[in-house]
């Protein structure tokens, strides 16, 4: 009796559980069902009551009208080029300062290494004026540099990186390499390189992802709609007008199809790069 | 040879950061405190000021003083809030026994890597007075008067920290069990045979055993909070509605970057960073010393 009744307890905390844990997922998962729902809606049918919760069929004809609104080529283009300039300069330069934390002694590592961590705590609106200044200075304003140069060796990618390699590449590997007579630089690109591929994966992913949805950095450096990115592009899109939400829709849609396809691709990598991030750093 | 290789490597493979850093860090900060002691338009700098744009701010500007009233409630409905959410779905989700945990880990880390805008854009279809779910729910499921979400002063700021709330409670969750996942499984068993379970387990046992991730965690919300610019700026329409109707989603990085890029004050927008950089290190200041005294 008193055995039967505490199965039935725990089988009746287990659904609950389950539930709570559903009821979660419905609460992240709903806006997006609800914008590609959206997306396939026709423009002038999208304010209705009781709202949409079915598909459409007017995902294209949405999508042409997006084309009218934004010169989303151009937009798409930016925002491609710019996380993927990002990716590849941030994946270089952050491999090398991380190598040199993780493989080596030299004097100024400590105070090196405390001076990355505290420059991760700068809010970056602090710098945000005088960095417009130095870009017009600069003649970088309007241009891709202001976005990819300042952060291609950031303190995150190479306090990753250093994780990463401390464990992966063998001290006695490098050794056997300096007797064969690569120099150093040798050994960074063809050593410690192919032996951080995972360290890398995850840093190239995250390093695109965020460049993808930076929206601060476009705005203020790239705040033509002829010569901006997507999320930009989208957002002046909203604030110009209230009339074409189809288009807007397709719009957001066309914006996060290729991250959510990139996360779930990866998500194991980048949960777990997160976490290593978090928890020792 | 190798040896001076061996010791020159390091400084070369390290030195991209330490001239970024110089360029882009170390420099802008210099020259943002200049620049907050100028009256400074497009045209340069007209006169030197000293402290009068900080005192000003803190004494004769009222949207400053409302943009920070308004920071803070977010912090805590936004920010702050979240945590009471992703403390308990990490310590559920920490849970060997529980099946699918990595579909539940990648649905509840969707919301993180989306961009702003698009959550913006979507959220404001869903607060549509008329035509959106919130509303419909309220007002039909519930029987209650619907909300005007992006009207309304109050409700302005509970849609912007329901939108918070909505992008980061997975993003705590997942630091919260990577912190679970460090502590030692030996203390549960010892905390069961003292005859703790349940609620009263977590409590004196993974609570305490998590505080410096919470420290972390907290950290980071107070340092994003602080600077929550992207979901009003986009669901209040940008830098001429002021944060939309009684500058109700007026935040103070929103503030700055209109009084930047929208008026040209640049001295008087170097001035809001400082102060906001102020704040933000006096709370995590304030964090570190709960956070102490918890532990002790």
């Amino acid at each position: 009796m008193d055995q039967k009744s505490s199965s039935l307890g725990r089988f009746g905390g287990k659904t609950i559980l389950y539930a709570i844990l559903m009821v979660f997922v419905f609460i992240f998962g709903f806006p997006f069902y609800y914008m590609f729902v959206l997306s396939t809606v026709p423009g002038t049918e999208v304010y209705r009551n009781p709202p949409h919760i079915f598909f459409k069929s007017s995902f294209f004809t949405n999508i042409s009208a997006l084309f009218d609104d934004i010169p989303f080529a151009i937009n798409f283009f930016n925002s491609f080029g710019i996380a993927t300039l990002a990716t590849v300069t941030v994946i270089f330069f952050c491999t090398m300062g991380g190598f040199a934390l993780a493989k080596y002694d030299f004097k100024w590592k400590k105070p090196i290494f405390v001076l990355m961590l505290s420059t991760m705590a700068i809010p970056p609106f602090l710098n945000i004026i005088p960095f417009f200044k130095m870009m017009i200075f600069f003649q970088w304003y309007g241009t891709w540099l202001p976005l990819i140069v300042p952060g291609m060796a950031n303190a995150f990618g190479i306090i990753l990186m250093t994780q990463f390699m401390q464990s992966s590449i063998p001290d006695a590997l490098m050794d056997a390499a300096r007797i064969d007579g690569l120099t150093e630089f040798g050994i960074l690109t063809r050593i410690a390189f192919p032996l951080s591929r995972s360290g890398i994966a995850v840093l190239g992913i995250m390093t695109f992802i965020n460049s993808w949805n930076n929206f601060l950095g476009a705005l203020v450096m790239l705040p033509n709609i002829n010569s901006t990115t997507l999320p930009v592009a989208l957002s002046k899109l909203f604030m110009q007008m209230d009339g074409d939400r189809g288009g807007l829709m397709a719009g957001t849609v066309l914006a996060v199809v290729p991250l959510i396809f990139v996360f779930i691709a990866f998500n194991k990598q980048i949960i777990s790069g997160l976490a290593a991030g978090s928890v020792k750093g | 040879m190798v040896e001076t290789g061996k010791r020159i490597a390091p400084y070369v493979f390290i030195s991209p950061f330490l001239i970024l850093f110089a360029i882009f860090g170390i420099f802008p900060i210099l020259y943002s405190i200049t620049i907050s002691f100028f009256k400074w338009t497009l045209a340069g700098p007209q006169d030197f000021r000293g402290i009068q744009n900080y005192i000003s701010l803190l004494t004769t500007d009222p949207f400053f003083i409302g943009s920070l009233k308004t920071t803070f409630i977010l912090l805590v409905f936004g920010s702050l809030l979240q945590h009471v959410f992703a403390i308990p779905l990490a310590i559920v989700l920490n849970d060997q026994k529980v099946k699918g945990r990595g579909f539940f880990k990648v649905m509840y880390f969707l919301p993180y890597i989306t961009s702003t805008v698009v959550i913006a854009l979507v959220f404001n279809q869903l607060y549509e007075q008329n035509y959106g779910w919130f509303n419909f729910i309220i007002e039909n499921w519930l029987g209650l008067e619907g909300v005007k979400w992006v009207q309304n002063p109050g409700a302005i700021k509970a849609s912007i920290a329901i939108m918070v709330n909505w992008r980061f409670i997975g993003w705590n969750t997942i630091i919260y069990l990577a912190g679970l996942q460090s502590i030692d499984k030996v203390l549960y068993e010892a905390a069961e045979i003292d005859g703790a379970t349940g609620f009263r387990k977590h409590w004196h046992v993974t609570v305490p055993l998590l505080l410096p991730i919470i420290f972390f965690a907290v950290s980071m919300s107070i340092i994003g909070g602080m600077q929550l610019f992207e979901e009003p700026f986009v669901l209040m329409k940008g830098y001429e509605t002021m944060g939309g109707p009684s500058n109700a989603g007026l935040t103070s990085a929103y503030y700055l970057l209109g009084t930047g890029f929208n008026f040209n004050r640049f001295g008087k927008a170097s001035a809001i960073a400082w102060i906001l950089f102020a704040i933000i290190m006096a709370m995590t200041w304030m964090n570190k010393v709960v956070t102490d005294r918890l532990q002790r």
